[in-house]
């Protein structure tokens, strides 16, 4: 058993770019779910339009740059298309509207009629070539101690949690102003933030886009990294695991979906490494479990750990106890 | 505390019948009704609440009371009818617009924004606050002196209704009372000319129910508030109102001094049932 390995993976996969779209994202949601109270089950939509309006304008001669901020108009535009109509009505309708426009996206995205455009079902290629472009760290592996990078990883991942940095210090300085304030008085009633002269709907139009849009950010970063897009990596499930790393790390706390996100990350990866060395070193026998399985098993893994969150601290890791047990209404 | 029934002039002239025109009304109302299917929930025809008065609304359970309250602040959409607020128009309006107006409401079950702080509760309730804007926001200097002075008036309001000692803790700790102490400070934090109370007495220990009491009296004789509560506790009605409406089925079938409101026959009818048997006279005034 190469125990280095196992941590080598490990923190390759917390620190790694789809680590760090995925906190962007989660972020994103911390805003909806974690201080507005919104629930937003269709983060992944948000992500998916923001990758694809960079991608389909790469492909169509614009730059890059250009592209992401195509792809941020495109997340405003589907948080004020969802957001207008079902911010009116109670929580619930959000929650239904959003999941079935995430998955009605992806089934658009690839449909035989929007081909020509995103690239169906095969996709687009070549999206983050301006960005690599830029790469000013020269060719060649870097040694971290436990981990090597290559030149090119180390240019995505400090431009990657750079943007985790900016969207942690917004997010600190939105919340911990009287905006903020507001925000989290909706999440508690939104009918006593209402009586008080709160104009509650402008408020969550406002989470929704902002949320959706660093939402996005994840998405354009994810797709730069992976130098391509399919309309099928943007899956609904992407939307629980952004709810899993946010719960893991503690919802409504600043960091809580960094904190959930390395978590998750390292121990999908870590874990995924030590199945497959055990199962070389021959710990376990084929009749229990193939290769083919560890990816299913990590999954395990990660449901264990949150049940056993959930049981001792319901809160998440960086939640407070006293907040979770008022949370009764 | 019935001499400060007493006290109040304004309204010793006005007669006792449903509807009647009040020498300074600050909330007027006409022809306003609600309905939930077939069951017409609410159906004033006209009332008036005089300005600088606790104006009390009972009526037996179902008689619209919350309704009433519900649609006059923008929480509920009425089926037609029109009422006027210090002059101005007020039908269709959203309720934070209601409130940003001066008229601010609080509710029979208290809305204690439980994960966030007492002071908190309170500073969130000041209106026109400039750090509320997304783009002001991250920029603390555009806001830290509005919102010192806020801190500095809510810390007073908290003084004056005993709950310093609990300002940095979650409102959702607070007990029953204490939750409509702070939802009573709350709402003078929007410094409202009007407060409508839904059942501020409910769920509140005796003790504290004087000393409730004596805070919404004080918003009348310090403040110049107009005061309108809907109660069920007819010993506080009788104790604190300058005036009281009775509702039933939606109408209002009664008004008066707190005094003729009990012998009212039509209250009377209201609360126990029009089939009750007429009882003597003296059973009625004793």
């Amino acid at each position: 058993m190469n125990f280095e390995l196992i941590l080598a993976n490990g923190l390759h996969g917390a620190l790694g770019a789809t680590a760090i779209a995925f906190i962007l994202a989660a972020i994103g949601l911390n805003i909806h779910f974690g201080y507005t109270g919104l629930l937003n089950f269709g983060q992944v939509g948000f992500m998916l339009v923001g990758a694809y309006g960079a991608a389909v304008s790469v492909e169509f001669g614009l730059s890059l740059w250009l592209g992401i901020l195509v792809g941020i108009a495109c997340a405003v535009v589907l948080a004020l298309i969802l957001g207008i109509p079902a911010l009116r009505l109670r929580a619930d309708y959000l929650a239904i509207s959003t999941i079935a426009a995430g998955e009605a996206l992806r089934l658009f995205y690839r449909s035989d009629a929007a081909e020509p455009v995103t690239g169906g079902v095969f996709g687009l290629t070549g999206v983050g070539r301006d960005f690599y472009d830029l790469n000013p760290i020269p060719r060649g592996s870097y040694d971290f101690g436990v981990i090597e990078m290559t030149s090119r990883e180390v240019w995505t991942r400090s431009v990657g949690w750079g943007l985790v940095l900016l969207a942690v210090i917004l997010v600190y300085f939105l919340i911990h102003s009287p905006w903020g304030r507001v925000l989290r008085s909706i999440r508690e009633d939104e009918d006593a933030a209402r009586s008080l002269g709160k104009n509650v709907y402008a408020y969550k139009l406002q989470s929704l886009v902002l949320g959706g849009v660093i939402g996005s950010i994840g998405g354009i970063l994810w797709v730069v990294h992976r130098q391509s897009v399919t309309p099928d990596g943007f899956d609904p499930v992407v939307t629980f695991f952004l709810y899993t790393m946010l719960v893991l790390g503690g919802a409504g706390r600043v960091l809580g979906p960094v904190i959930g996100g390395l978590l998750f990350w390292f121990i999908l990866r870590s874990f995924e490494t030590f199945l497959d060395e055990a199962m070389r070193a021959g710990y376990i026998p084929a009749a229990i479990m193939e290769p083919a399985d560890i990816g299913a098993a990590r999954y395990v893994i990660v449901g264990i750990g949150l049940l056993l969150l959930m049981v001792y601290r319901p809160q998440g890791i960086l939640g407070k106890r006293k907040e979770m047990v008022l949370d009764v209404r | 505390m019935s001499d400060d029934t007493t006290a109040y002039t304004p309204l010793a002239d006005v007669a006792a019948e449903p509807g009647v025109a009040k020498p300074d009304p600050l909330l007027k109302v006409d022809d306003v009704t609600r309905a939930f299917g077939g069951l017409m929930a609410v159906d004033v025809s006209h009332l008036e609440v005089q300005r600088g008065a606790i104006t009390a609304l009972i009526g037996p359970n179902g008689a619209g009371k919350s309704t009433l309250f519900n649609v006059l602040t923008g929480f509920d959409r009425p089926g037609s009818g029109r009422w006027w607020f210090d002059g101005k128009k007020m039908a269709h309006m959203p309720a934070y617009r209601v409130a940003r107006h001066g008229l601010v409401r609080t509710f029979q079950l208290t809305k204690a924004l439980s994960r966030l702080t007492v002071l908190e509760n309170l500073q969130l309730a000041a209106t026109g606050q400039r750090g509320e804007a997304i783009t002001a926001a991250v920029f603390r200097p555009l806001w830290s002196r509005q919102e010192r002075a806020i801190r500095h008036r809510a810390d007073e309001l908290l003084e004056r209704f005993r709950l310093d000692h609990l300002r940095d803790e979650f409102a959702g700790t607070l007990s029953g009372g204490q939750r409509k102490l702070l939802e009573l400070a709350r709402a003078l934090m929007v410094q409202p000319t009007m407060v409508m109370l839904d059942e501020p007495m409910a769920g509140v220990n005796p003790a504290l129910t004087q000393s409730l009491l004596e805070h919404i009296v004080k918003l009348r004789d310090e403040e110049g508030l107009t005061v309108c509560f809907v109660e069920h506790d007819m010993d506080a009605v009788m104790g604190i109102s300058d005036w009281v409406v009775c509702l039933a089925e939606g109408q209002v079938i009664a008004e008066g001094p707190p005094q003729s409101i009990g012998t009212n026959p039509a209250v009377i009818d209201a609360y126990l049932g029009k089939q009750h048997g007429t009882p003597p006279a003296e059973e009625l005034t004793s």
